[in-house]
């Protein structure tokens, strides 16, 4: 209970603070934000696009790991906890690319121009899809459980490629992206915007980072014990 | 008389949640015939698929050795006879030539004049080289019995041998009981009588 | 354990000659994937750049038409249970590889030269690169279709779900041999290849691995 309370305050606060505190161009107050050239009021969604990528990202990690220990352990309670985690990550997933496509709107002139982040978003978005394509077409769940982690894990071997590949094939436009074209490295020419924050919005993005992980592992726990208790029940109901 | 040993160790299965059956223990050594009865649905067919190990039971381990050998399962394949009614055998290609493929694929010689005898044994031999989807239920069953004995199996796992026999084809199969099962382990999983009859010892599946 | 493999891909060859399920799928893909490209590009002249990346699109989908046949055609016949008495998983993986392994190189070998005679701004300048290249990532496509075909087998809806399964395991593949062959196109020498080439080595053996060591969860019930 403790611990709700303290989510729901916490994320209250990230939100209003990421909504409604001042952009200035000389902040003063502890509650005004650096102008930054190039995002103006648009930075504010930093606080909300980030986690959700994180999010997305934490979600595929986990459901992978769920995958590898039930075809160690064949344990059902494993392949609940991967099916969860895939399932908010999913959502956290189109949540990003939406957040993101909207951003990029503002930021780049378009919702979508083929960044290497943004390639590999759709990648795992991909991903996702299929993965749930295939869990809905098995009937067995023993079998559902064994080849859905056998995809996850096939799956997951190839986001180095997609980490190492991209940036060699697209110009990069997020902050920190490097494009090397012939072996250099260059900067691309595109509007890279020089994202620096200062502490107060340094403090209200951890702090939402924070309350976006707390929130998804709540969400979690609560998805894979309503998913096994919902088992057992079905169980006892169908032996009468 | 081999020195062939087969033991379960508190073998366990279930389907999702649902439990098949549990804790099961049991130990045939040498040869003889054994059996596994139950009602439909208590899982005789998935006990004799762990024992084959084309399926692998949720807890607990079967254990195969020869002498004090334990087989590898990635070499068990080729030391086990097995028949199911699941079976199916390539119909496009004709008895003769599925067995070749067979043979060749174990890695083993292919024997033609023990080929020739077992078709002529289960009455197939004059249809040898036609190919297997022109074959009545009755023959795919028979011709079954040859594909797994044409390897000379240590271990010889029967799952409803007799479904889809005429009572010459049950006689046939029945003398290859005996014969076998006087130097080998013979498992059959079956509901019917006269083919539990030939049982010295007999696991009972319950239905949970 | 070579013997076996290649005894169980002559069993599936002789079966294909046959029936001929894959073959005629596939030539009849190829044929259409190429023609629908030709009729919607008419009379226009097309950059030589995208004739590169159409021919990866041709080469995909005419993999997705074949290449499943190897797993879902023991599966439809009931044949599974009978493969999995007479061979070891290890040994079971290896004959249907090497099996699409000729079935891609076949179809890609066949695309390649259609490709050349009907584009005529497909034109390669670093011939051996895109040997290299050709080589390397049929290699990849083979290995990564033939480990989706058995989950697939295993699995309903089998043949809608091939290509949704398939892309986002093929595609840091196909990006690669996308760039690689607009390389070989440019002209470009070995050297600057190199790292790309590279990405493609890793790929295969990656997924030779994971494969091998996933066949056993997939194949076993």
């Amino acid at each position: 209970m403790i611990w709700k309370t303290f989510l729901f305050l916490l994320l209250c606060f990230v939100s209003i603070a990421g909504i409604s505190f001042p952009i200035v161009e000389n902040p003063v107050h502890w509650y005004q934000y650096p102008m930054i050239k190039g995002l103006e009021e648009n930075a504010k969604i930093i606080f909300f696009h980030v986690p959700t990528a994180w999010l997305t990202v934490v979600a595929f990690f986990m459901s992978t790991v769920y995958s590898i220990q039930y075809l160690r352990k064949k344990n059902l309670d494993d392949d609940a906890k991967s099916y969860t985690a895939a399932q908010l990550g999913i959502i956290f997933c189109i949540l990003a690319t939406v957040t993101g496509a909207i951003w990029a709107k503002f930021a780049w002139g378009s919702y979508w121009s083929w960044d290497p982040r943004q390639t590999s978003i759709f990648a795992l978005l991909l991903i996702y899809g299929a993965w749930f394509a295939l869990r809905s077409s098995i009937e067995s769940e023993e079998k559902r459980a064994s080849l859905s982690s056998v995809y996850s894990i096939i799956a997951f071997l190839t986001v180095p490629f997609f980490i190492f590949i991209m940036p060699r094939i697209m110009l990069g436009l997020h902050p920190g992206a490097e494009s090397i074209e012939d072996g250099k490295v260059v900067q691309s020419a595109s509007p890279v915007v020089d994202f620096k924050m200062n502490g107060n919005m340094l403090l209200i993005f951890f702090l939402s980072l924070i309350a976006f992980t707390i929130l998804y592992f709540w969400m979690w726990r609560v998805g894979y014990k309503s998913l096994i208790y919902r088992d057992k029940i079905l169980k006892q109901s169908s032996r009468g | 008389m081999s020195n062939y040993q087969l033991c379960g160790e508190a073998v366990s299965k279930n389907f999702g949640r649902r439990l098949i059956f549990q804790n099961l223990n049991f130990r045939f050594t040498g040869s003889g015939v054994y059996g596994i009865s139950g009602p439909n649905g208590a899982g005789k067919s998935t006990l004799i698929k762990i024992i084959a190990g084309v399926n692998s039971p949720s807890a607990g381990k079967i254990i195969h050795k020869i002498g004090d050998k334990v087989i590898i399962p990635e070499k068990l394949h080729n030391l086990i006879g097995f028949i199911s009614p699941y079976l199916v055998l390539y119909e496009e290609f004709s008895a003769w030539e599925n067995l070749e493929f067979f043979a060749r694929i174990r890695n083993i010689k292919f024997d033609k004049e023990k080929a020739a005898s077992l078709l002529g044994d289960f009455l197939l031999y004059d249809r040898k080289d036609d190919q297997v989807r022109t074959y009545s239920s009755g023959m795919k069953q028979r011709m079954k019995f040859i594909f797994a004995l044409m390897h000379s199996p240590e271990l010889l796992l029967l799952d409803e041998p007799t479904s889809n026999l005429d009572d010459e084809g049950k006689n046939t199969v029945y003398k290859m009981i005996e014969r076998v099962s006087s130097e080998r382990i013979v498992i059959i999983a079956s509901n019917e009588r006269t083919d539990i009859a030939l049982c010295t010892e007999t696991i009972m599946l319950a239905k949970f | 354990m070579h013997s076996k493999a290649f005894a169980l891909f002559l069993k599936d060859f002789r079966s294909e000659l046959r029936t001929r399920y894959a073959v005629n799928s596939l030539a009849m893909f190829i044929l259409v994937a190429i023609s629908v490209i030709l009729f919607s590009i008419g009379q226009e002249k097309i950059p030589q750049s995208l004739t590169g990346g159409l021919f990866w699109v041709v080469i995909f989908f005419s993999a997705m038409s074949g290449l499943a046949r190897a797993f879902v055609s023991e599966e439809e016949r009931g044949t599974t249970l009978t493969l999995q008495l007479i061979a070891s998983p290890s040994t079971i993986f290896t004959g249907k590889l090497l099996f699409n392994l000729i079935l891609v190189f076949l179809m890609n070998i066949v695309i390649a030269v259609l490709y050349s005679a009907l584009f005529d701004e497909f034109v390669i300048r670093s011939f051996y690169l895109f040997v290299l290249t050709f080589v390397l990532s049929n290699f990849g496509l083979a290995i990564s279709s033939t480990i989706i075909a058995a989950i697939i087998s295993k699995a309903g809806s089998k043949g809608t779900l091939y290509p949704v399964l398939s892309f986002p395991i093929l595609l840091p593949l196909i990006l690669t041999s996308v760039q690689l062959t607009s390389n070989c196109m440019v002209g470009t020498s070995f050297a600057e290849s190199k790292v790309d080439l590279a990405v493609i080595v890793c790929y295969d053996v990656i997924m030779l691995t994971a494969s091998y060591m996933l066949f056993d969860f997939i194949w076993k019930d």
